[in-house]
């Protein structure tokens, strides 16, 4: 069975300790976006900033939780800064299939398969937080921030499809 | 601790109780499993598990249809398994036993058919701000569907429920529903007191046991309550079983909840009558091997003693207290009723800054297994202040080096934790 260090790497309780881009961003212009676990109470918001050029100029981040929820949000801020949404997407992708959390196409016929992300993602520190998945149970806590993230693009796709 | 006392009860022998529940024998990753959650699901005793294997081997069948010999035994396991529990809870009749699925569904069934159609229109609801969600959100339901007042009783800084102004609080009220024992806080509630001041209002009283009835004695005429919810699983039993005991004639009075074979004296293709209490109230097969499985468990706590059980939990709850408070000091913090005779052995607590789900991790990796997050009770976080909260739950087969593993766990915790 794993051991506690394969969950709370140095990494991981660097981040928790000290958290990095936390607080808030005006709103507008920012996004703002509330993620929540029911089951525990983990609770993340985001705010982020979108430039012209569709790249998160600045990103912050609000909240209170466990360890694993926290210190994942902290890593996300830093490893998606500047990136364009299509960037960010993928390694929204990326880290949920690390969570063993993979995404499934429905074609036509109603068939399933699995869709993983390219091997060219670099998850950098995030490779810390692999060993979420031998413990089931913590995984939404991991993946909390980054689905919260991934609403803040869907509502600003939505806005844009408004305009 | 011996058998047998001067005053002619008898205390628990942990050491001897423990041996009779099989899971204990397992370990987690080297470790003995420390189980702490009784609160949330209590373990099986083998008297429980060998009663349930011997009716699927001996005596199954569905109940009450069947003039077959195996028929006939299934129907009468069945229904003397209502008596025992009838006997348990002081009930004057078996009448009164409705056989649901848990304590949930047995105040879904209360809210259902009490407070849809027997309930007053104009009259309120009072509960507390301490409920779980099974007390909770199926009155809030009815307020969405029929616009019923809630009304709640708030709590004072010791987890106890504040009855200085309970008189104007039940004026317009119908139905009162509180837990006998908080789920989070452990505080027992004053029900007795609160039913007399309730009928005098004209009130009749639900009451969820789901916390109680396992830990200590029960009598629905000393509570004077009108409705009893509790459920199996917590009490020794077996999942998927609960019951709700109700005062005959309220029980006469309300409609069937759910419908379908059982529950029916006649069908006609252009109506129905409905059968008898309980039956009017069970529909369908019912839980049969785990109703034979709930009455072996009431036979083996009403051997060990409710006022044993009882006393154990105090013994334990004080040992707890004051080992935790004199090793942790300011770091732990424990809320309820700080005397252990005015609560239950339920502690919920947060331990220095250490999110309780990272506490929970921690201690599982000692083989202790607490609840960490809002166990149901959003609500009462919110009225805390507190997101969340870790919880440890003591009962029969705990003792004082389950206690002190679980402050070792917290000592751990500190080590990978501290800033």
């Amino acid at each position: 069975m794993a051991g506690l260090e394969d969950l709370y790497r140095e990494i991981i309780l660097d981040h928790y300790r000290s958290p990095r881009n936390r607080g808030e961003l005006p709103a507008p212009p920012a996004r703002r976006v509330e993620g929540f676990n029911p089951l525990c109470g983990d609770e993340v918001i985001l705010y982020v900033d979108i430039d012209d050029s569709g790249r998160i100029s600045d990103i912050k981040v609000d909240g209170q939780g466990c360890s694993i929820s926290q210190s994942s949000a902290s890593m996300m801020t830093t490893a998606v800064r500047g990136r364009t949404e299509a960037e960010t997407r993928e390694l929204i992708r990326a880290f949920k299939a690390m969570m063993s959390i993979h995404e499934r196409d429905l074609d036509g016929n109603g068939e399933s398969r699995p869709v993983t992300p390219g091997p060219s993602v670099d998850m950098g520190e995030l490779e810390a937080l692999r060993g979420v998945v031998k413990f089931p149970v913590r995984i939404k806590c991991a993946t909390l921030s980054w689905n919260t993230l991934a609403q803040a693009f869907d509502a600003a796709g939505l806005e844009q499809a408004r305009d | 601790m011996e058998g047998g006392s001067a005053a002619g009860h008898m205390t628990l022998d942990v050491a001897r109780v423990k041996k009779d529940f099989p899971i204990l024998d397992r370990d987690v990753a080297g470790n003995r499993l420390v189980y702490l959650d009784s609160a949330a699901s209590s373990q099986k005793p083998r008297a429980v598990l060998d009663a349930m294997e011997h009716y699927y081997v001996t005596t199954h069948a569905n109940v009450h249809r069947g003039v077959y010999t195996i028929a006939e035994e299934a129907t009468q396991a069945y229904e003397g398994a209502r008596s025992t529990v009838a006997r348990f809870i002081g009930a004057p009749s078996p009448r009164g036993v409705v056989f649901t699925k848990n304590a949930t569904e047995a105040l879904n069934l209360v809210a259902h058919s009490y407070g849809r159609s027997v309930l007053p229109a104009g009259q309120a609801v009072l509960l507390s701000v301490t409920e779980h969600h099974a007390n909770l959100v199926p009155w809030l339901m009815l307020r969405e569907e029929r616009g019923t007042e809630l009304r709640f009783l708030d709590i004072d800084g010791a987890g106890r429920l504040i009855l200085d102004d309970l008189e104007r609080k039940l004026d317009g009220v119908g139905l009162v529903s509180l837990a006998a024992m908080s789920n989070v806080l452990g505080t027992l509630n004053p029900i007795a007191e609160i039913a007399a001041a309730a009928h005098a209002a004209g009130a009749v009283v639900a009451v969820d046991a789901a916390q109680s009835v396992p830990h200590a004695v029960t009598d629905v005429a000393a509570l004077g309550c009108d409705f009893l919810a509790f459920s199996a699983h917590k009490m020794c039993g077996p999942t998927g079983i609960g019951v709700l005991w109700g005062r005959e004639d309220l029980l006469e009075a309300m409609p069937a909840f759910l419908g379908g074979g059982e529950m029916i004296r006649d069908v006609r293709l252009d109506g129905w009558t409905p059968n008898e209490i309980p039956w009017k109230f069970e529909a369908g097969t019912p839980p049969i091997a785990e109703a034979i499985g709930l009455a072996a468990a009431v036979d083996y706590l009403a051997d060990l003693g409710m006022e044993a059980v009882r006393e154990h939990e105090v013994s334990l709850t004080t040992y707890a207290l004051t080992t935790l408070g004199e090793r942790h000091g300011d770091d732990l913090r424990v809320f309820g009723p700080p005397d252990p005779d005015d609560r239950g052995g339920v502690l919920s607590f947060t331990y220095r800054d250490i999110h309780p789900h990272d506490l929970s991790q921690v201690l599982d990796n000692a083989g202790v297994c607490i609840r960490a997050g809002h166990h149901c009770a959003r609500p009462l976080m919110r009225r805390l202040g507190v997101p969340a909260t870790s919880r440890a739950s003591f009962y029969v087969y705990n003792d004082e080096a389950d206690v002190d593993a679980l402050s070792e766990g917290l000592a751990a915790a500190t080590d990978l934790f501290s800033f």
